[in-house]
């Protein structure tokens, strides 16, 4: 009983975190998005905020998302496949290299990405000199892209490396044994065993490429606007606190979506387990 | 007993609950009370606007102690002059957010008689341009001003450059860097069209949009700051950019070339010091202002800064050091900047139309 009481006291921080950092937060987020310059109770700026501008730069924010989520997912599972390979010799050296750009700034790999990518940037110096012609892809969608594969390409990586070195080594002979291909054997067995992993590394990166405006201000060149710069312009230049409240209230069902889809996954594979 | 020990515990962490921010709060009102000097006085201004060796020498001489705040944008200064909940003594704000001010009523008109140094050293055509904001010249008192034009690559544009239509020219697709704010974007295309650049007539303003999103294509970048790195390392050829920029830009690069007042018209932009109606330290204020327009002062800012400035006392002080074509551009010759437009205060719902027309062409 004491020490359920001691237990009870180490949460207490976690409480007060969670009150003035979450829900406090949350609470003026609401309030500042339903009510009007006068502070009454009204639904027009979230009316506004459901403007056809809004819902374009919405839409494009969801459209980079997803790609650069898939993206992920495609160099994040067949890397984890080969960590876990190599896990017993140098696969930790591998994978301290992938995680190594998490211990330096995002600002400041973003702007190395603006070096790189510029119109007379180290890419196409480097075309040059292969005497192959020059790419355009700063101020583009493709370079916002590129610049949230690689910030957000760490988030991936770790659930998914956690879920797939958990599978049994035995469970994956098993299936050789009874004669499954390598493609059977990553379709029928490993894919649904990391189900979890994928679906959560997928929501680590889903969700800060919805909402970034960094990287989209400095690769896109203030030209591709996304949601989160909008956000950012109606809180600073436009000071409008009401409507960039409101436009966060919408941003946060796609969050909260992203959530719910996040928590029947996998409690269906908590279920399946038992 | 547990029981007990354990609703103990509870009241203590309460009591730390209740007992931690009541002795936050009365930390900070020490630390105010500490503060509290008549010897002092409070500047709110943009950030690098002031030399800090003439903030030494102000408070060496005067014995009054500056204490410097700063801000990015002028949106961002309002809120925090208009909620009071800090009480600056002096502001520097721009031509049209001083208009705004004075429309809510934040600030104090000026005593003239405290500020010898403003009356003599002032030049009459910025008080007369700053009658557009400041009618009377009752609240402020010029600071630094400059004109909007256009800075560019002899390398790569060969042509006169003496129009903003050159923004639009379709062979200079990706070369073009324009201001990433609603008023400086829509200064452009309005001008062109022959209209005021503080017109709030959706019609005037709708084919002002049109331009910009048809010229949308062709610019490599909207940007504020970064505008100026990347005309210095040669990646665009054109970009709009402020007059007390393109100074040190035209060091950095021989290339570079400056046109700082298209046919058109452009803006003439002044940013002037005023006093907040709640100022606790008003004499120091007018202090701190008119030793601001001495020649010497002025001149120390303006070497710093690069800024255009009002102060007629200037000129003499610096032109030794300074090459032709930084002269033509730092001190402009009259018919330059007489009759250029001065942003104005245009009221909330004609900065909503800006916003919301400037969203349809960045979302385009």
């Amino acid at each position: 009983m004491h020490n359920y009481a001691l237990r009870r006291l180490f949460g207490v921080p976690f409480v007060i975190w969670g009150v003035l950092f979450v829900l406090l937060p949350l609470f003026f987020v609401l309030q500042q998005g339903l009510t009007d310059a006068e502070g009454a109770f009204s639904l027009a700026t979230l009316g506004e905020a459901l403007q056809w501008e809004y819902l374009k730069a919405l839409g494009l924010s969801v459209g980079l998302a997803l790609v650069s989520t898939v993206i992920c997912l495609i160099l994040g599972y067949p890397l984890c496949l080969i960590l876990r390979e190599h896990r017993q010799q140098n696969g930790l050296l591998i994978f301290l290299l992938f995680l190594l750009p998490l211990w330096m700034n995002s600002l400041l790999t973003t702007m190395a990405w603006q070096t790189i990518l510029e119109r007379h940037g180290v890419l196409n110096m480097l075309l040059g000199a292969l005497s192959l012609p020059a790419l355009n892809i700063v101020n583009t969608p493709a370079a916002i892209v590129i610049g949230m594969v690689y910030n957000f390409l760490p988030y991936m990586v770790l659930p998914l490396y956690v879920a797939i070195v958990k599978v049994d080594n035995s469970v994956i002979e098993a299936a050789r044994d009874l004669g499954a291909t390598h493609w059977q054997t990553l379709r029928y067995v490993l894919l649904p065993l990391t189900r979890a992993g994928i679906i959560s590394g997928c929501t680590m990166v889903f969700i800060p490429a919805l909402t970034t405006f960094v990287i989209s201000a400095l690769l896109g060149g203030n030209k591709v606007l996304l949601i989160g710069n909008i956000i950012e312009q109606e809180f600073t230049a436009a000071y409008d606190w009401q409507l960039g409240s409101a436009l966060s209230m919408v941003l946060m069902v796609f969050i909260i979506l992203n959530m719910i889809v996040e928590f029947f996954t996998s409690a269906q594979q908590r279920k399946e387990a038992v | 007993m547990n029981s007990k020990f354990s609703l103990w515990r509870r009241a203590l962490l309460a009591a730390l609950l209740v007992l931690v921010p009541v002795l936050c709060a009365g930390c900070d009102m020490f630390a105010e009370e500490e503060e509290e000097d008549d010897n002092v006085v409070y500047v709110y201004s943009w950030g690098d606007y002031l030399d800090p060796e003439v903030m030494e020498q102000f408070e060496a001489e005067t014995g009054i102690h500056v204490v410097l705040d700063e801000f990015d944008t002028n949106e961002s200064m309002y809120p925090r002059i208009k909620e009071g909940a800090e009480a600056y003594d002096v502001l520097c704000p721009s031509d049209y957010m001083i208009q705004k001010l004075i429309e809510n009523d934040l600030l104090q008109p000026l005593n003239y008689a405290q500020l010898p140094n403003a009356r003599q050293y002032i030049g009459q055509d910025y008080l007369q341009q700053s009658e557009a904001f400041d009618p009377g010249n009752r609240y402020a008192i010029p600071y630094c001003w400059g004109l909007v034009g256009i800075m560019y690559n002899t390398k790569l544009v060969d042509e006169p450059v003496d129009s903003w239509s050159i923004l639009w020219e379709p062979k200079y697709k990706g070369e073009i860097l324009m201001q990433d704010s609603a008023r400086d974007a829509f200064m452009i295309p309005l001008k062109m069209l022959g209209y005021s650049m503080n017109t709030t007539d959706p019609a005037q303003l709708a084919q002002a949009r049109d331009m910009l999103i048809q010229q949308k294509p062709l610019v490599q970048a909207y940007g504020v700051d970064d505008i100026r790195d990347k005309l210095s390392s040669g990646e665009a050829a054109l970009g709009v950019i402020f007059s007390g920029e393109a100074i040190n830009l035209l060091e950095s690069n021989p290339d570079l070339a400056y046109q700082m007042a298209p046919k058109e018209g452009t803006n003439a932009w002044i940013d002037g010091w005023v006093i907040p109606k709640n100022a606790r330290h008003v004499a120091n204020a007018h202090r701190f202002i008119d030793f601001l327009c001495r020649p010497d002062i002025a001149a120390k800012n303006f070497e710093a800064l690069g800024y255009s400035t009002p102060n007629t006392g200037v000129r003499e002080l610096v032109e030794e050091d300074m090459e032709d074509e930084e002269l033509a551009i730092a001190f402009p010759e009259p018919e330059v900047y007489l009759g250029q437009e001065t942003y104005q205060y245009l009221g909330e719902a004609a900065d909503k139309l800006y916003t919301k027309l400037w969203l349809q062409v960045k979302t385009e």
